[in-house]
């Protein structure tokens, strides 16, 4: 019995791991998509982070510096976004597309050209590094059975992001249906003419929207490169930009279900990661493959309508151009 | 999304079509190259001696020709796919997915009936690339058409389906027995394609060795058949209106869904073409990872291109041109890599899809400026 019960809270424990980027992007593309632009370029600006954060990092050796640097990076790709999308009424797919192909090429060559590692930075350690937090009492409560798991696998040891993560969801359901912001932001991206009307400028509320989407996504990246691992690779946010566009659309445009999402989807990769060439009894092995599919296909089934609606903000999508 | 063709179709002011066909593409291709430039200058290189370099490296010898057209031989395939996606209002990201699934198709013909004659395996080979890669299109298209699902978050859902089915095959069922990489087994060479050099052997004319093969031609043929399609039969009228104005389509009695279907299917069959290209054509057995972003260039050839076969033609060119010309700068200035090409690809989406609006009225008044002021006196 306490054997499964490691072997749960190892899973859970890497399921907040993994869930964390997926969370922040997430409720990034929450902001953007809510205030009616499509933002496809969630993957280009994680990875922007990533390479942006681990860059400042080894130069610095500091993390937080790294962490502000991905954040700058993260912003400004969705100022990019917001110049041609929003101010240029340009296609926000296409817009989205380009930032990310851009971003994956751009990465790794200045990489290149910086620290002549092959496209990579330098390992990180110590300062250059978030590393986890460990809360105080984690060694004598670790043998209580059942308990001291919970307490030292759930609860602590995480990187301060993760609780962060956590945290946010609360912050950002309270901004998004209880603060005036919150309520322009969601009437901008529903019916943007309404809020035209009533004097506020729809242009100025989504590039909020985009700043906000910039600065978590900044966290996100920065999460990967200088926190989950030890440094930039190519094309290191392998589709969790996507898997977080994903949860967001599974989780409805809205931040509960959004993290549940994320939660569902991050636990997948960890089953998978654990079930690899296990046989289960009754059933035989599981193609990892096909677990690294599921958050995919799940998406699709509910976009297809069979389980639920997903129905995005009535505007998003469209540029706002005002009657004249 | 239907603004994408309305917007590029229709000017406020009438300027001549090769301002906008013409022009303003390589006005946006040269900032894109300038700012390529400029990253290029502060990693410490010359962004001039590159370019010359990259230019000699594309079209220097028949040896860089060869490579640089079979690299534009895929490019017209996935710019094809997304423009007639585009045609119809749908922008299509699953290009990569369905050429992976493309080539999945060619690759079974291959290793099952790979021993029969290849007047008859090969034309096997090309029409399940179409099949594969367009029942891969099919399912998005289908949902985007009756039940509302956006296209493009299925198709990008899509590619990452591809990539674990291909995975799964490629890991645990088609690998070579005993082997340790995750590929096929090599094909019975009835179902390679010609390489160009070998059919220009034939006729007695010596060209040097390089990937290019037979599919050059067919992406050439589909380029023909894709425009008579799309401007000279009533589907592609259809497609088109679809594009335009779903309600007028509506009116006119023309079903989007239908439309939306068909066109999609086409963009999945064109994507699926990759395949022949990449393995009957080249690899001669099935591999991980073929498709190398391919399917994601052809946004920036459609968009370059002006979703016109002609237009995709040069696009795709250029950007073979980048890909073969960028390996060999390599060589030459190790800090430019294939990632610089990439790089160069999204700026290029940016200015020319994204931004296209940002310089085209400039453009347009300094055309009308020298129109007015300069010719006339």
């Amino acid at each position: 019995m306490l054997e499964y019960f490691t072997i749960f809270s190892l899973l859970i424990d890497s399921t907040l791991r993994i869930a964390t980027p997926l969370v922040f992007a997430a409720l990034a593309g929450l902001f953007a998509e809510r205030s009616g632009v499509v933002d496809i370029g969630l993957e280009g600006k994680l990875l922007g982070a990533a390479f942006a954060a681990a860059a400042a990092a080894a130069i610095t050796g500091s993390a937080f510096i790294g962490l502000f640097a991905g954040i700058i990076c993260s912003v400004f790709l969705s100022l990019i976004h917001g110049f041609a999308c929003v101010t240029h009424k340009g296609d926000q797919v296409v817009s989205g597309m380009a930032i990310n192909i851009f971003v994956a090429g751009i990465g790794p060559t200045l990489a290149l050209a910086w620290f002549k590692l092959g496209g990579q930075t330098p390992q990180l350690s110590g300062d250059a590094r978030f590393s986890p937090l460990h809360f105080p009492g984690e060694e004598i409560i670790a043998n209580i059975p059942y308990i001291g798991l919970i307490y030292s696998e759930i609860l602590s040891g995480h990187n301060i992001f993760v609780y962060l993560a956590f945290i946010l969801i609360p912050i950002v359901s309270w901004i998004v249906y209880k603060t005036k912001f919150g309520l322009q932001l969601r009437a901008v991206g529903e019916n943007p003419e309404a809020v035209d009307t009533a004097g506020i400028s729809v242009d100025w509320m989504r590039y909020k929207a985009l700043i906000i989407t910039g600065l978590l996504c900044g966290f996100g990246g920065a999460y990967i490169s200088i926190a989950q691992n030890a440094g930039f690779i190519r094309n290191m946010s392998a589709g969790q930009g996507f898997l977080a566009l994903a949860a967001l659309i599974f989780g409805k445009w809205k931040p509960g279900l959004t993290l549940f999402a994320c939660l569902l989807f991050a636990f997948t990769d960890a089953l998978q990661a654990r079930l690899q060439g296990v046989a289960i009894p009754g059933i035989g092995v599981i193609p990892v493959q096909f677990i690294q599919a599921l958050p995919y296909i799940l998406t699709v089934i509910l976009l297809a309508g069979f389980i639920g609606k997903a129905v995005a903000p009535k505007a998003s999508g469209i540029p706002y151009i005002k009657e004249r | 999304m239907a603004t994408l063709l309305d917007k590029t179709q229709q000017s406020n002011r009438s300027s001549p079509k090769w301002i906008t066909h013409i022009v303003v593409p390589l006005f946006n291709l040269f900032v894109a190259l300038m700012i390529a430039g400029i990253v290029i200058y502060f990693n410490g290189d010359d962004p001039i001696e590159a370019l010359l370099l990259l230019i000699k490296g594309a079209f220097g010898n028949d040896e860089f020709i060869g490579f640089t057209l079979y690299y534009t031989t895929n490019f017209i395939f996935t710019g094809l796919a997304v423009s007639i996606a585009f045609h119809c209002g749908l922008f299509n990201i699953g290009g990569e997915g369905q050429a992976y699934i493309g080539g999945l198709g060619v690759g079974l013909v291959a290793i099952y009936l790979g021993h029969l004659s290849p007047f008859f395996v090969i034309p096997l080979c090309i029409l399940a690339a179409v099949i594969f890669g367009a029942s891969w299109a099919l399912i998005p298209a289908y949902l985007q058409a009756k039940r509302g699902s956006h296209i493009v978050i299925t198709t990008i859902m899509f590619n990452f389906l591809a990539a674990a089915v291909m995975t799964y095959l490629m890991v645990e069922v088609l690998i070579e027995p005993g082997q340790q990489a995750p590929q096929s087994r090599e094909f019975n060479n009835n179902s390679w394609l010609p390489f160009m050099h070998e059919i220009f052997n034939f006729f007695g004319i010596q060209i040097s060795v390089s990937s290019l093969n037979f599919s050059f031609i067919i992406a050439i043929i589909s380029s023909l058949l894709i425009w008579l399609f799309i401007w000279r039969t009533h589907w592609g009228y259809e497609i088109r209106t679809t594009g335009a104005n779903q309600k007028a389509a509506i009116y006119a009695g023309i079903s989007p869904s239908k439309n939306i279907i068909l066109a999609m299917v086409i963009s999945g069959g064109l994507a699926g073409m990759v395949g022949i290209n990449e393995i009957i054509g080249v690899h001669h057995r099935l591999i991980l990872d073929f498709p190398a972003g391919f399917g994601f260039v052809g946004i920036a050839v459609a968009l370059m291109g002006r979703n016109h076969p002609l237009g995709i033609f040069f696009a795709a060119l250029l950007f073979g041109a980048l890909y073969q010309g960028g390996a060999e700068l390599s060589f030459d200035i190790p800090n430019i890599t294939r990632d610089t090409m990439v790089f160069i690809q999204g700026l290029v989406i940016l200015f020319s899809g994204a931004m296209e609006f940002v310089f085209k009225p400039y453009i347009e008044n300094i055309y009308f400026f020298i129109k007015n002021n300069l010719l006339r006196s």
